[in-house]
């Protein structure tokens, strides 16, 4: 199997996930691949497709339904030099790994006083609007964002997809790396050819405006953008910044953006309580509360488990772009 | 109550030696009683108020000394547990390493972060461990896996835990995963018949472990664990094994803890003092002792001399170690991840 190499491309997320992983087994021999259905099904949603054949079995594992081990096998490998990608099929099976992420791989390079480190990197879809229902629909971020010694990457564009997965492999400490599944196909856009990567923990503004500051990432930054385009229309100015980034998280670009606009609105489709949005916001609190004109406000998910299977509960659920678009106008008009 | 089984209470009149000279069964006897001295010494030092805690492991010194003569320095991996005081020793941990981390000084190589006998020493290839149970399995797979991966042959891993570990779900993992990739490793199973308080018959229906290889496609050995030579013999045919490329093997070395589980327990509220005196004749420092003796590959004033140098040898790093600073208080802030860190950027 060949993947076509031109000079820059136009992919989508999943294209984007997929050609960074195959370059990474190309360039480097320490990188392997190990989840469930990777190998002969080719992952899934069919992100490692011909890899198998390509790069033999060593390389492209397919393990034991068992995520503990998927994690703690990769640990083992990531402690004696390897670059493992450990994949977690869905986010939604992680919670048997929790203790090798939280406990262990968090943990390594600490506990040993840097004699042993990590660099291992965890690929795990998340999120709703697919019909996934309670166990093929969670964020999982909040659960993790809250450990030392973790980074956590949820990008939402090809681009910014290849570079950030392209820092978590050359990473010497372990990288949760987020992949919205509603992203995967619906959202394309422009690729630079070549290897390079994007500092974990760099923001960045995706649409510049003047009134309200919006902090987003995964679907929602789309959606985010959507309505700030048709608020623009109405010569309604909002600055949507994508995060990229959860741990660490980019104070510098909130910052920027919050003293020029003086308001904020943060949108991510996790539940609300102790969520990412809650840590931004105690953030911009303690460091530019006197910049305010405006409360801040949260548009998260609800504080419910989960998203039903049924379309209207899944609907009630996801945020509408019509409520992020009436949202930032009676923030802006506030 | 704990029931282990019963090993002969007299040395036997010849014993078998495998390949080991005089030398390295006097070595394995001044390591038995290495680790027992560090272990009661753990618990002295505790008893004195100068430490917080400590987890002896009176009873493994057969199985730890005897498992880490089979190891081959500067080729092997050692995945230990929080018990194994005498695999770190004789995988290449100094004495003054191990009190170091009984003290939690600055020189401790964990740098004072880690309880008591949760080593770490790369250069050794000793892994780091964590507290929580049979969690440092997987990854003594997965250094297995990188050996094969790297096609270093010769090279094998010796994964160490209790008879608890094998109740934990990454046990069953990782045995699973090691047995379908056919990897270097061997599974010790140090069996003292209890988890902290939980005798075996509550840990499990059926009580050899050793028995479940069977069920995971592997070979699984029983030894006696109070008998370090009979656990040199078999762990070393294990790691050749797995050195040669014929994959893991799961041992299992039925021992007795004669300490409660840590300085912290106290195993008078789950087990009698008549049932403790019944093991002693077990006991594998003085029964390998008087093996040697009488079979003359020691006198019995050279085993004398051989107590005092050990004696002095634990003393002195006691002294040591003690003398020594704890971590400054700017090291907490160290090695959370590569460079400096701040969650905010």
């Amino acid at each position: 199997m060949a993947l076509a190499a031109p000079s820059t491309s136009v992919m989508s997320n999943l294209e984007a996930v997929r050609q960074t992983l195959y370059d990474a087994l190309k360039n480097d021999p320490r990188v392997l691949i190990m989840g469930e259905d990777v190998g002969a099904r080719g992952n899934v949603f069919l992100i490692t497709k011909g890899f198998l054949e390509e790069f033999g079995p060593e390389r492209i594992i397919d393990t034991p339904l068992a995520e503990a081990s998927i994690v703690g096998v990769a640990i083992g490998m990531a402690m004696e030099g390897l670059r493992p990608i450990a994949e977690i099929q869905f986010a939604d099976f992680i919670y048997p790994a929790f203790n090798q992420i939280v406990g262990e791989a968090a943990k390594t390079r600490y506990r040993s006083n840097g004699d042993y480190t990590c660099p291992l990197v965890i690929r795990a879809p998340y999120g709703g609007g697919i019909r996934g229902a309670l166990s093929h629909s969670v964020s999982i971020e909040a659960l993790f964002y809250h450990v030392p010694g973790l980074k956590i990457v949820a990008p939402s564009f090809p681009a910014d997809i290849k570079g950030l997965l392209n820092a978590a492999i050359d990473d010497p400490d372990p990288v949760l790396f987020l992949e919205h599944k509603k992203t995967y196909r619906s959202v394309k856009g422009e690729v630079p050819a070549g290897h390079y990567t994007i500092p974990i923990g760099k923001a960045e503004v995706k649409h510049p405006g003047e009134k309200l500051s919006v902090v987003s990432y995964g679907l929602n930054v789309h959606q985010a953008i959507d309505a700030a385009k048709q608020l623009e229309v109405e010569g309604i100015s909002v600055e949507v910044i994508d995060l990229r980034s959860i741990r660490p998280m980019d104070k510098t670009t909130i910052l920027k953006s919050v003293c020029k606009t003086h308001k904020l609105l943060i949108i991510h489709e996790d539940n609300k309580f102790g969520g990412v949005g809650a840590e931004i916001s105690a953030m911009v609190a303690e460091e530019a509360l006197f910049e305010l004109d405006a409360p801040i406000r949260r548009l998260c998910g609800p504080d419910v488990p989960a998203m039903g299977y049924a379309q209207t509960l899944e609907e009630e659920f996801m945020i509408s772009t019509e409520r992020m678009r009436e949202t930032m106008r009676k923030m802006v008009e506030f | 109550m704990a029931k282990t089984p019963s090993a002969p209470v007299a040395a036997p009149a010849v014993f078998e030696r495998h390949d080991l000279t005089d030398r390295q069964l006097r070595e394995i006897m001044r390591l038995m009683m290495i680790q027992r001295t560090i272990g009661n010494r753990g618990f002295q030092l505790n008893r004195q108020g100068k430490i917080p805690f400590a987890a002896g492991s009176d009873g493994h010194e057969a199985v730890q000394i005897g498992a880490a003569m089979a190891l081959v320095h500067g080729k092997d991996i050692l995945s230990p547990y929080y018990r194994d005081i005498g695999l770190a020793i004789g995988g290449g941990l100094t004495t003054l390493e191990t009190l170091l981390s009984l003290f939690a000084r600055s020189g401790d190589l964990s740098g004072g972060r880690q309880f008591p006998n949760h080593y770490t020493k790369h250069a050794a290839d000793v892994h780091s461990i964590s507290s929580i149970i049979a969690a440092h399995c997987p990854h003594a797979v997965g250094a297995a896996y990188a050996l094969v991966y790297r096609k270093e042959r010769g090279r094998a891993v010796l994964c160490s835990f209790g008879d608890g570990a094998t109740s934990e779900g990454e046990w069953h993992e990782s045995v699973n995963f090691a047995a379908i990739h056919k990897l270097p490793i061997v599974f010790l199973c140090q069996n003292n018949g209890l988890a902290i308080s939980v005798p075996l018959n509550q840990q499990m229906a059926q009580p050899d472990i050793y028995k479940r290889a069977d069920g995971y496609g592997l070979p699984g050995v029983l030894v006696d664990g109070m008998d370090p030579i009979a656990v040199y013999g078999v762990v070393k045919t294990a790691l050749d094994r797995a050195r040669e490329g014929g994959g893991p093997t799961l041992i299992e070395a039925k021992c007795y803890r004669y300490l409660s589980h840590t300085t912290d327990d106290d195993d008078r509220t789950y087990r009698t003092r008549e049932e403790i005196e019944a093991h002693r004749p077990e006991d594998p420092v003085p029964r390998f002792q008087r093996a040697l003796v009488e079979n003359n590959i020691m006198s019995a004033e050279e085993l004398e001399q051989l107590k005092a140098d050990v004696l002095a040898e634990v003393n002195d790093v006691t002294d040591r170690a003690e003398a020594m600073e704890p971590p400054p208080p700017s090291e907490l802030w160290t090695h959370v991840y590569e460079g400096t860190h701040e969650p905010w950027l």
